[in-house]
């Protein structure tokens, strides 16, 4: 019932207690964490030792709550961001984006990624239904897979990138199913960045909502 | 941008002060008006935020045609434009060159598509530059370079009598630049290199380049033919301000006014050949060392340059002046050059006409100036003659390089889409020797008996300063192909073609690009009969200028000069298909075939026995048959031969691009070092 001691991760460390029918009961701020503590005792397994005691836990342990939350999220954030660059999702031009983002353009990165995907969703879709004719005009092909190549890299969705160099081989060779192929693998991988990068997108605005900034991944 | 006539003094184009003076402000870049032209949104927006943040004004449209209009209505609106290459409605490579025929803007084109082929057809379209997607925020920074070396040329095209201050200050710009600017093509070293060479030169004549305002001198056509003329003497490479004035002996005259017109003088020739700019510094390169074999061609280049001049603006008679003194010389370096030049302004009659009026009285009035024209390319060039060796990138290095001296020729629509093929081809996907082929037949082709002026067909690679190694090599490898393949007459049709069409309208591309095909195809099974040109060009409906320069060509075919074998000429014609504008930078003709008959007096051993190409109905650029030491060239022969095949095959099956033929034209890397020395 009680979160483990000495642990501060109160973001994550939701405790609920089932049994309410105490009467006196210790709500602790409901804040972002709900979670009713039986006995006093509770609360110091929750909590950083209050400066006060409880019951009355003032702002600044809620602040320091806060922060706690915020600071949870910030990390979650930068290690999440690690992992796509390391999983190959992102790559570089995805860090020029962010560095662009300033302050007369907030949301820029969340912009252009939408933009983004907007433009592939598009490309995927004619993709489709031109391998899907008859008479496949590979020209028109190619040129829809250079485009999604070219905003690909530009947002720095570098597997999907990637996805499109053999695509454009096949397009050469003339090869419906090599190609349908390749439209797979590349769907594949746009629905698989497109989720992560909606992700990290939450994670930013719990940070914001939490009162916290937005750490900047170099 | 402005070209505007002789008066100026400065280019008040736009309303940005650093415009107008050849001192470029604090605040520059700062309010670059750049126009943005991408179909894929996200590109755009990105590109839109980057050039923000370098404190460019950006506008950004998806479309061509809405980009167009946007230029069109805000004639002065914008200082560059960048532009991807693959969009919906309209190629990249149209639009820019719509851009350079009607508004002269540099252009920058970009794409995911790094190909080297393509990266070519960019470069011989006159892009100003080539960025590959992902666009980083580093290349976007270094645009504002464009702008400026673009301006500064003009402004000293339009003030022939400014100090040359800017242009060394500029050039000086233009290396450092180039070798930050690592989003473009490689050719930037080559860039570097040359315009370090440039440099070295400019700043050795120009002694005190002062900004002071001095009294105008007006350099009238007496004055300007007594300066050749002095020039002459001298020797294009001895040629001191100083000791000009002495000899000139015009009181008044002070040195510096003769230093800076010495310096336009020099980057107008360099400009001439500029459009086969590759040519020129292949030529020079070659001539200087095989002197003995390419001497002749100098002779020859000043006729073509009076060729072309003639066929531009000069009348015959000039030509035939040229054409003799040509004929006089004898063994002068890098004449080719010369021709290539005049040529280019030949087929830009009115840009030529604006930017070269000087230039037009000049060949008109000296025959002398043809050693100059020899000479400057040699000293221009000798130095990107080490290049030479260097296989087919070497040569777009030298062309862009001897491009860059000449930027003079905006709206020079020498630059054919042929050039692209020969760049193409000097990219590496082709032998040096293909390249050199066409420029070689083309030469031939043209040169008959003393076509003077050496109508110097440039390979397309033509670009901004570059491929002053390239033309010895053409014209190296020329030779060595003009008598083996009917082929590269087919090309080289296809190259009259496009210089015609680079004469007449830049706009024309598409139509010369379907007639070149067609005259390519025409010409295929007449192994030697030269005669084809006149077949193909017949049937040419588009007003394609090459009837001009056919007409001149004829008007000067002098029997005299048909007598002399030393006469080379070197025609390189070069094509204009692909950019009609003129990026500030020489986009000479693509199809640059250095043309030059080596008579038995320069030393030729043998000659090349090529078929003779008999100029008709005007439009047909006789040649003549070249004598070339053929067993220098024969192993090489059969490798180009081969290579022109494919070429060949591959340009006719590309239908209205006229990239591949131009690869056949290329100048070959190998193909030189084969050649004699």
């Amino acid at each position: 019932m009680v979160g483990t001691a000495n642990s501060f991760t109160t973001g994550r460390n939701r405790i609920t207690n089932p049994t309410n029918h105490s009467q006196k009961r210790l709500q602790i701020y409901h804040g972002t964490n709900l979670h009713f503590c039986t006995t006093p005792f509770d609360c110091y397994f929750l909590f950083a030792p209050p400066a006060t005691p409880l019951p009355l836990l003032p702002k600044a342990v809620y602040q320091r709550f806060k922060e706690m939350e915020v600071g949870q999220l910030q990390r979650s954030f930068v290690e999440y961001m690690a992992s796509l660059f390391r999983e190959g999702f992102l790559d570089a031009q995805f860090s020029q984006l962010q560095q662009l983002q300033d302050d007369s353009n907030p949301d820029f990165v969340v912009e252009v990624v939408s933009l983004f995907f907007e433009d592939s969703e598009r490309l995927l879709n004619d993709l489709t239904t031109a391998l899907d004719q008859p008479n496949v005009d590979f020209k028109q092909v190619d040129a829809h897979v250079h485009q999604l190549k070219g905003s690909s890299s530009s947002v720095g969705a570098q597997r999907v990138k990637n996805c499109c160099i053999p695509f454009r081989n096949c397009c050469e060779e003339h090869n419906t199913e090599a190609c349908l192929r390749c439209l797979q693998q590349i769907k594949q991988e746009y629905l698989l960045v497109k989720s992560k990068l909606q992700t990290l997108f939450e994670l930013e605005q719990q940070i914001v909502a939490a009162g916290g900034a937005i750490p900047m991944v170099q | 941008m402005n070209i505007g006539s002789g008066s100026l003094v400065t280019v008040p184009s736009s309303a940005a002060s650093w415009k107008s003076s050849d001192v470029v402000s604090d605040q520059f870049p700062v309010g670059l008006r750049v126009l943005v032209v991408d179909d894929d949104p996200t590109c755009l927006r990105i590109l839109e935020k980057m050039l923000r943040n370098c404190h460019y004004e950006v506008t950004k449209c998806n479309r061509a045609e809405v980009a167009l209009s946007l230029l069109r209505e805000n004639k002065n609106g914008f200082d560059i434009v960048i532009s991807d290459v693959h969009m919906p409605d309209m190629d990249g490579f149209k639009l820019l060159e719509h851009i350079g025929l009607e508004m002269d803007l540099p252009v920058i084109m970009m794409s995911a598509d790094d190909s080297k082929d393509v990266v070519m057809k960019g470069v011989t379209h006159g892009a100003y530059d080539y960025l590959i997607k992902p666009v980083r925020i580093e290349a976007l920074k270094n645009i504002w370079q464009h702008v400026v070396r673009k301006k500064k040329h003009e402004w000293k095209d339009n003030n022939f009598d400014q100090s040359g201050s800017v242009e060394e200050g500029d050039r000086q710009q233009k290396p450092s630049e180039d070798v930050d600017y690592s989003s473009s093509a490689n050719e930037g070293n080559w860039k570097n290199s040359k315009k370090r060479k440039e440099e070295e030169e400019e700043a050795e004549e120009r002694d005190d380049t002062s900004t002071l305002k001095k009294p105008r001198v007006v350099w009238s056509v007496e004055l300007h033919q007594q300066f050749v003329q002095a020039v002459h003497q001298l020797g294009i490479d001895k040629a001191v301000p100083k000791k000009i004035l002495e000899l000139m002996n015009v009181p008044g005259l002070t040195r510096e006014n003769v230093a800076s017109h010495l310096q336009k003088y020099r980057l107008y020739l360099r400009r001439l050949s500029g459009v086969s700019q590759h040519q020129n510094g292949l030529n020079s390169s070659f001539i200087g060392r095989p002197d003995a074999t390419f001497g002749t061609i100098s002779p020859l280049n000043g006729l073509d340059i009076q060729a072309i001049a003639a066929a531009g603006q000069i009348p015959a008679q000039s030509l035939a002046t040229l054409q003799a003194a040509a004929l006089g010389r004898s063994a002068t370096k890098s004449a080719i050059s010369v021709p290539l030049v005049d040529q280019r302004n030949l087929f830009s009659f009115e840009n030529s006409k604006l930017r070269f009026p000087e230039g037009q009285q000049q060949l008109n009035n000296s025959n002398k100036q043809i050693d100059l024209l020899h000479g400057i390319p040699t000293t221009m060039e000798p130095k990107q003659l080490a290049n030479l060796h260097h296989p087919s990138q070497s040569f777009v290095g030298m062309n862009m390089q001897v491009n860059s001296t000449s930027q003079h020729n905006n709206s020079v629509l020498m630059r054919m889409s042929q050039s692209q093929p020969r760049a193409q081809m000097l990219n590496g996907a082709n032998n040096g020797s293909q390249v050199s082929r066409l420029p070689l037949s083309m030469q031939q082709s043209l040169s008959s008996e003393g076509i003077p002026g050496g109508v110097l067909a440039q390979s397309g690679i033509v670009d901004n300063a570059r491929g002053s190694v390239y033309n010895p090599v053409s014209q190296a490898s020329s030779m060595v192909d003009f008598s083996v393949k009917s082929k590269e007459l087919q090309s080289y049709n296809f190259s009259l073609g496009s210089n015609s069409s680079g004469i007449s309208t830049l706009t024309n591309r598409g139509m010369l690009q379907e007639a070149m095909n067609s005259d390519i195809k025409g010409s295929r099974g007449f192994p030697s009969n030269y005669d084809i040109f006149n077949e193909l060009h017949q049937p040419k409906s588009q007003n394609w200028g090459l009837q001009n320069i056919g007409s001149i060509f004829d008007a000067s075919h002098h029997p005299s000069i048909q007598g002399t074998q030393g006469v080379s000429s070197q025609l390189l014609l070069q094509q204009g298909i692909s950019s009609t504008h003129n990026n500030g930078q020489n986009r000479n003709a693509p199809i640059g075939k250095p043309m030059y008959s080596n008579g038995e007096e320069s030393g030729h051993a043998s000659p090349m026995g090529g078929p003779q190409l008999n100029s008709v109905g005007g439009n047909m650029l006789a040649v003549k048959a070249e004598r070339f030491p053929e067993a220098d060239y024969r192993s090489i022969i059969f490798p180009e031969q081969f290579g022109q095949d494919d070429l060949m095959s591959a340009f006719l099956k590309q239908q209205g691009s006229v990239g591949p033929v131009e690869t056949e034209f290329g100048f070959d890397g190998y193909t030189l070092d084969n050649l004699p020395v």
